[in-house]
């Protein structure tokens, strides 16, 4: 039988504490009970790869929803807590400790956990990953005696803790299987500039290769590709994407693909759960097969969305995906489907940087990147969250089939 | 006159940006951001509660301003906070326009 008033959400990161705090700030006046399977109070994890790694962020820093404020909402905070079933029908969770909660509405926020490549020698002490805080917290203790680091995967997690290392001193590598770096989430041109920065702090990029085996031996790590050649490393760092953790909602039933399938409601396939954050599978007009956003902006807006609607509000959240990255004195920025871009643009912005526009066959900015933009930046993101025609005085084009100027302008125009 | 003990001049109405509506100014050691709302001058803690942003450096649109790291929303006139990640107010400061000078109310007085 489900308790009336109760909203459970399962998974506390950013978008489980979002929502626990935005369902009493909307009125609830029910039992609200937050559980993670982590030991940490909610924590948002951009300082993760940087200032959590050097020290220039503190854990406080990166609380999103503390003891104190859950304390004064009446959240019931359960930490270090795994759920292990979902029974739908009488809508109750059954906990790794033998309890069972009973919801009127349970919001899964489950998160994700990193993807874990079959490779031998991968459960070495010199093999890192990087999602939670003890990650971090491992990362710092480990990096402050600047390792010679490998890191397998040159996407965002990748690369920024690539310029962590090499702020602290340490040799680094990044290994890339595919031809570019962060090639889910950038156009080309963008991919080149973040190789011409990483290469120019003096990490060492092989991008189109595999790893195909670790072996520990006395002297370090060594870290074999598939030409043959092997790199000696004291600390190898494996960010080659995540999984969500769906799990549970595929257990009990829940329609599911790659992440828990949602609408603009944050409603799964039972009308009493709610997904939301990493896990959460959209759908969304310009992403045919979904959209999982594995982001900071999505983990905070979509938790504040899920928690509307559990409380029977009218909510459509239907976003144009944010993200940014920190590396080195770069300040990266990204809004909009890169992945639907026919043609980037670009051009100098005041203060040294860059802002460059995916546009598609009809002209339309589908995606904007900014890199120190600053305030263009929030013009551009505005013209693609407005599918608006692709501003072309003073843009050069990026691409090299296409000359720069006058000819590339007309054909973006046509 | 402006009684100088209590209002001290920190800018020309003219300074503050016609583009962002914005500039960036010190009180007494403190950051303040100035804005020109269609000529009401306001004025606000410059560094975002939420991260260390300069406000100067946000959006200002409507009578709020959108901070550039964030996104967090506040409207100046009262400092409200207006959606995540935000979650307190800005502090607020006293503004007075004499000759094209901005004043702002001192801290000490």
């Amino acid at each position: 039988m489900s308790a009336p008033g109760t909203m459970l959400i399962v998974g506390a990161g950013q978008a489980g504490a979002w929502a626990a705090r935005t369902l009493r700030e909307s009125g609830h006046a029910g039992r609200i009970v937050l559980c993670g399977a982590e030991r940490h109070a909610p924590y948002e994890r951009p300082p993760l790869s940087k200032g959590l790694i050097t020290g220039v962020s503190s854990v406080a820093d990166s609380e999103v929803l503390g003891l104190a404020e859950m304390e004064d909402r009446a959240i019931e905070f359960l930490p270090s807590l795994e759920a292990v079933k979902i029974d739908p029908a009488s809508r109750v969770v059954l906990f790794g400790d033998g309890r069972q909660i009973s919801y009127e509405k349970l919001l899964l926020a489950t998160g994700g956990s990193p993807c874990r490549p079959r490779l031998p020698g991968l459960d070495s002490p010199r093999v890192h990953t990087l999602r939670t805080l003890d990650d971090a917290l491992a990362l710092r203790r480990a990096f402050a005696k600047a390792p010679r680091t490998v890191i397998i995967g040159g996407g965002w997690i990748g690369l920024e803790t690539a310029a962590t290392a090499c702020s602290l001193g340490c040799s680094v590598s990044v290994i890339e299987a595919s031809p570019r770096l962060c090639g889910r989430s950038l156009m080309s041109p963008v991919s080149e500039w973040l190789l011409e920065r990483h290469e120019a702090a003096g990490v060492c990029v092989r991008l189109g290769h595999g790893v195909t085996a670790l072996n520990d031996d006395a002297d370090g790590i060594r870290v074999r590709l598939d030409d043959g050649s092997v790199i000696v490393a004291d600390l190898v760092l494996v960010g080659v994407g995540m999984q969500p953790n769906d799990a549970l909602a595929r257990e009990a039933g829940l329609d599911c693909g790659q992440g828990v399938r949602v609408d603009a409601a944050c409603r799964t396939s039972d009308p009493h759960i709610y997904a939301a954050g990493d896990v959460a599978v959209l759908a969304h007009p310009r992403a045919p097969q979904g959209l999982r956003l594995e982001s900071w902006q999505n983990a905070q807006d979509q938790g504040v969305a899920a928690a509307r609607a559990m409380l029977g509000q009218t909510v459509a959240y239907m976003p144009v995906p944010l993200l940014w990255s920190e590396q080195y004195e770069h300040m990266i920025q990204i809004a909009g489907f890169p992945n639907l871009a026919q043609h980037t643009v670009w051009r100098a912005t005041p203060g040294g940087g860059r802002l460059y526009l995916g546009v598609d066959t009809s002209g339309v900015t589908v995606a904007a990147v900014g890199i120190d933009a600053g305030r263009d930046f929030r013009a551009a993101r505005k013209s693609v969250e407005q599918n608006a025609q692709a501003p072309l005085a003073g843009y050069q084009s990026c691409d090299a089939s296409a000359p720069a100027g006058s000819s590339a302008n007309s054909e973006l125009t046509a | 006159m402006v009684d100088t003990e209590i209002w001290k001049p920190v800018a020309l109405v003219k300074d503050i940006s016609p583009d962002t509506h914005t500039l960036r100014v010190m009180l007494e050691g403190e950051a303040v951001c100035l804005y020109d709302l269609d000529g009401r001058v306001c004025a606000t803690q410059d560094k975002c509660p939420h991260g260390n942003a300069s406000l100067a450096e946000g959006w200002v649109e409507d009578g709020t301003v959108e901070c550039p790291l964030h996104q967090g929303v506040f409207e100046i006139a009262t400092g409200k906070h207006q959606c995540p990640p935000v979650t307190s107010d800005l502090r607020c400061y006293e503004v007075r326009i004499e000759d094209g000078t901005v004043f702002l109310r001192s801290e000490a007085a």
